[in-house]
C-alpha cells in the first residue's frame, strides 16, 4: 500500500470522462464527467432511479454481470482506463472493492469469510495458517469486530447480527488490500445504533482508502462525506465539497431536491 | 314473467334485508357443495398417503407369510444361489441379485453425477436465459422416453458399441445397463440440482464477484457449498430412479444371476427378477412369496433413499 502522505489533491482517485452508459435502449447515464479525491469519503445522492447505484457499479464493472449493459466513455482509476481491453476485471475488483445495501457474508464460517479474497487470489502453497491468522485478526481488529467475535471465528458467518455482518462485509475486502471502498447504501438494512456504527467506521478508514458511498438519506451525506455528488436523470448535476452543497447549492434543483421538495 | 323481473329486481334490498325462501335455499346448496368439495379435495391429498400404506401392505401380506416357516432370512440375504424353480433343491438366495442392483446403480451414479450435475451448474449460471429453456425441455424430453425404448436402445445400439470399443463378446453387462440408467435419472438431477443453485441468493454471487472470484471460483467456493443440499438431495433421488428401474436393465444387462467382476460381466437386479419370473410363479407358491419379499427389499431401498433426499432437502428450508 502507498502511504496517505503520498496522496495529494492533485492525484485523484477515479475520473470519468464522457461517461454513458445503457441497459438495453434505456439510457441511465448520461455524460458523466467526475474527479473524485483520492482518500476522501465521496457521497452520491439523488433520487431512486438518477442513476447513482448505476454509477457506483461502473467502478468495479460489476454492472456487467447483466449482459444488456452497454458503457462508452472511460473511466480512470489510479490513472489506468479500466475500460481498456488488457484490464483484468480481477485485478481491478481486487483494488476495488464494494459493499452491498443488504449485509452479505459468504454461508461459510467468518475466518473463511474474510480469508476468502486471499484464498481465491493466491495458491494454496502460498498461505500458510499463520499468514492467515494474522489477516484475520489485523481485518477484524480495523472493523472493531477482534473483540466480539475472536472466540467464535468457525461460527457462520450468516448467524451474525446485521450490523456485525455488514461490518464483516468490510473487514472481508481488507485483506485484499483494496485502495477504493465502494458503498451502496450501507446502512438501509441497519438500525440507527449500526447507521453510526458503519459511519464511525467510514472515518476511520478514511485517508488510507478513498470511499465512495451511494446514500438515500440526505443526513447520512451530510455527517459522513467530505464531497456530495448530486445527480439526477442520469446526469451529473452538481459536485461539491458536502459543507457548500448543503449550504449554498449552485443549482437550483440541487436547492430543491436537498430541501425535500421531490425525491 | 314479469313477476320473475320483479323478483330479480328486488332481490338484493329482500336479501340484504331479511333472507328470503330463494335466497336461503341458495345459500343452503352452496354450503353444501362447498362442503362436498372440501371433502374431495381432502380425500384427494389424503389418497397418496392411503396408496402408499396400501401397496405396502398388499405388497407385505404376499411375501411376509414365508418368514414364518423354516425359510430363513439370512440364508436368503447372504446366498448367491438363485434357483426358483429347481425340482430337486430349490434355493433362494438374492446376494447376486442384490449386488447386481448395486453394481449397476454405482456405475450409473459415477457416469450421471459429474454429468448430470454439471449440466446443473451449465443449465443455472452459463446459459442465457433461452438457452436455459431450450435445454430444459431438451432434458426433460430424455426422462419423457419410456424405460422400454431405452432397452431397445441398450440392445440395438449400445451392446455392439461395447463390443467394438472394448473389445468385449458380450455388449449387455454391468456397462450397458450402467450407461442407460445415467442417461435415465440425469434429468431428476439437472432440474432438481437446477432448482438447488437458483435458490442461492444472487447476493452470495455478487459478494464474490466483486472480490475478484472467476466465474469457477464463485461455483466451487460458493454456489456448491451453498446449495450442498438441494445437491445432495439431487443425486438421492436419482439414485431412487435408478434402483427401481427394470425393463431398461432388464433388457440391458444380460439378465445372467452373477456376481460381477468387472463392468463388462452380465448381471441381473432385484427388479429384473421380479419383472421376468412373476408372470410364471403360481399364485401364492413359495417362489411367488419370495418375488415378493424381493419387493419388499425394493420398497425399503427406495424409500430409506428418497425419506433421506426429503430429510435433506427440509433441512436446507430450515436454515
Amino acid at each position: 500500500m502507498t502511504s496517505a502522505a503520498l496522496r495529494t489533491e492533485a492525484d485523484p482517485g477515479i475520473v470519468t470522462r464522457a461517461l454513458n452508459l445503457w441497459y438495453a435502449d434505456f439510457q441511465a447515464l448520461k455524460g458523466i464527467d467526475l474527479d473524485i479525491k483520492r482518500g476522501e469519503i465521496t457521497s452520491l445522492i439523488g433520487p431512486s432511479g438518477c442513476g447513482k447505484t448505476t454509477l457506483l457499479r461502473c467502478f468495479n464493472r460489476v454492472n456487467e454481470r447483466y449482459g444488456y449493459v452497454r458503457t462508452t466513455g472511460e473511466i480512470k482509476i489510479l490513472g489506468k482506463n479500466i475500460y481498456d481491453p488488457d484490464v483484468s476485471l480481477i485485478e481491478l475488483r481486487k483494488s476495488v472493492g464494494m459493499v452491498f445495501q443488504r449485509p452479505n457474508p459468504l454461508p461459510i464460517s467468518i475466518y473463511e469469510n474474510i480469508v476468502f479474497g486471499m484464498r481465491i487470489h493466491h495458491d494454496r502453497r502460498q498461505l500458510s495458517k499463520s499468514q492467515l491468522d494474522a489477516a484475520v485478526e489485523l481485518a477484524l481488529t480495523e472493523v472493531g469486530l477482534w473483540n466480539e467475535l475472536k472466540d467464535r471465528l468457525e461460527q457462520r458467518a450468516t448467524g451474525l447480527q446485521l450490523e456485525q455482518q455488514q461490518k464483516l462485509c468490510i473487514a472481508r475486502l481488507l485483506p485484499v488490500k483494496p485502495e477504493i471502498i465502494l458503498m451502496d447504501e450501507p446502512c438501509s438494512a441497519l438500525d440507527v445504533e449500526g447507521t453510526r456504527a458503519i459511519e464511525e467506521l467510514m472515518w476511520a478508514l478514511r485517508g488510507r482508502y478513498t470511499i465512495v458511498i451511494v446514500t438515500h438519506n440526505m443526513a447520512q451525506a451530510r455527517r459522513a462525506s467530505d464531497e456530495c455528488i448530486f445527480m439526477l436523470m442520469g446526469e451529473l448535476v452538481e459536485h461539491r465539497s458536502t459543507a457548500e452543497l448543503f449550504l449554498n447549492p449552485a443549482n437550483p434543483k440541487t436547492a430543491e431536491y436537498i430541501e425535500g421538495r421531490y425525491g | 314473467m314479469e313477476h320473475e323481473v320483479v323478483t330479480l329486481g328486488a332481490q338484493p334490498t329482500r336479501r340484504s334485508m331479511a333472507p328470503g325462501g330463494d335466497a336461503a335455499r341458495r345459500r343452503m346448496v352452496e354450503s353444501l357443495t362447498e362442503h362436498v368439495l372440501e371433502w374431495v379435495i381432502r380425500l384427494c391429498g389424503i389418497s397418496a398417503i392411503l396408496f402408499v400404506f396400501g401397496i405396502f401392505f398388499f405388497v407385505l401380506r404376499e411375501g411376509v407369510g414365508l418368514l414364518f416357516g423354516d425359510f430363513s432370512l439370512w440364508k436368503f440375504l447372504s446366498s448367491t444361489e438363485w434357483y426358483p424353480t429347481s425340482r430337486s433343491n430349490v434355493r433362494y438366495g438374492v446376494l447376486s441379485l442384490i449386488v447386481g442392483t448395486l453394481s449397476v446403480t454405482t456405475t450409473a451414479m459415477l457416469i450421471a453425477v459429474p454429468f448430470g450435475l454439471g449440466a446443473a451448474i451449465f443449465v443455472s449460471e452459463f446459459c442465457d436465459k433461452r438457452a436455459k429453456e431450450g435445454l430444459k425441455i431438451v432434458i426433460e424430453l430424455l426422462a419423457a422416453i419410456p424405460s422400454v425404448v431405452w432397452g431397445f436402445i441398450g440392445i440395438s445400439v449400445m451392446n455392439p458399441l461395447i463390443q467394438t470399443v472394448f473389445h468385449v463378446p458380450v455388449g449387455l453387462n454391468v456397462l450397458n445397463g450402467a450407461l442407460l440408467l445415467a442417461l435415465m435419472s440425469v434429468p431428476i438431477m439437472v432440474s432438481i440440482g437446477e432448482d438447488a443453485l437458483k435458490a442461492v441468493p444472487d447476493s452470495f454471487r455478487e459478494a464474490a464477484v466483486a472480490l475478484g472470484a472467476t466465474r469457477w471460483q464463485v461455483i466451487y467456493r460458493v454456489l456448491v457449498p451453498a446449495a450442498k443440499n438441494g445437491l445432495l438431495a439431487a443425486v438421492l433421488l436419482g439414485v431412487g430412479r435408478a434402483v427401481g428401474e427394470t425393463m431398461a436393465v432388464l433388457m440391458a444387462t444380460g439378465h445372467a444371476v452373477n456376481i460381477p467382476h468387472s463392468v463388462f460381466d452380465p448381471v441381473r437386479t432385484l427388479t429384473a427378477t421380479i419383472a421376468a419370473e412373476l408372470g410364471e410363479a403360481s399364485v401364492g407358491s413359495p417362489h411367488y412369496q419370495v418375488l415378493f419379499l424381493i419387493g419388499i427389499l425394493l420398497f425399503s431401498i427406495t424409500f430409506a433413499v428418497n425419506l433421506t433426499a426429503d430429510l435433506i432437502v427440509k433441512g436446507v428450508r430450515r436454515k
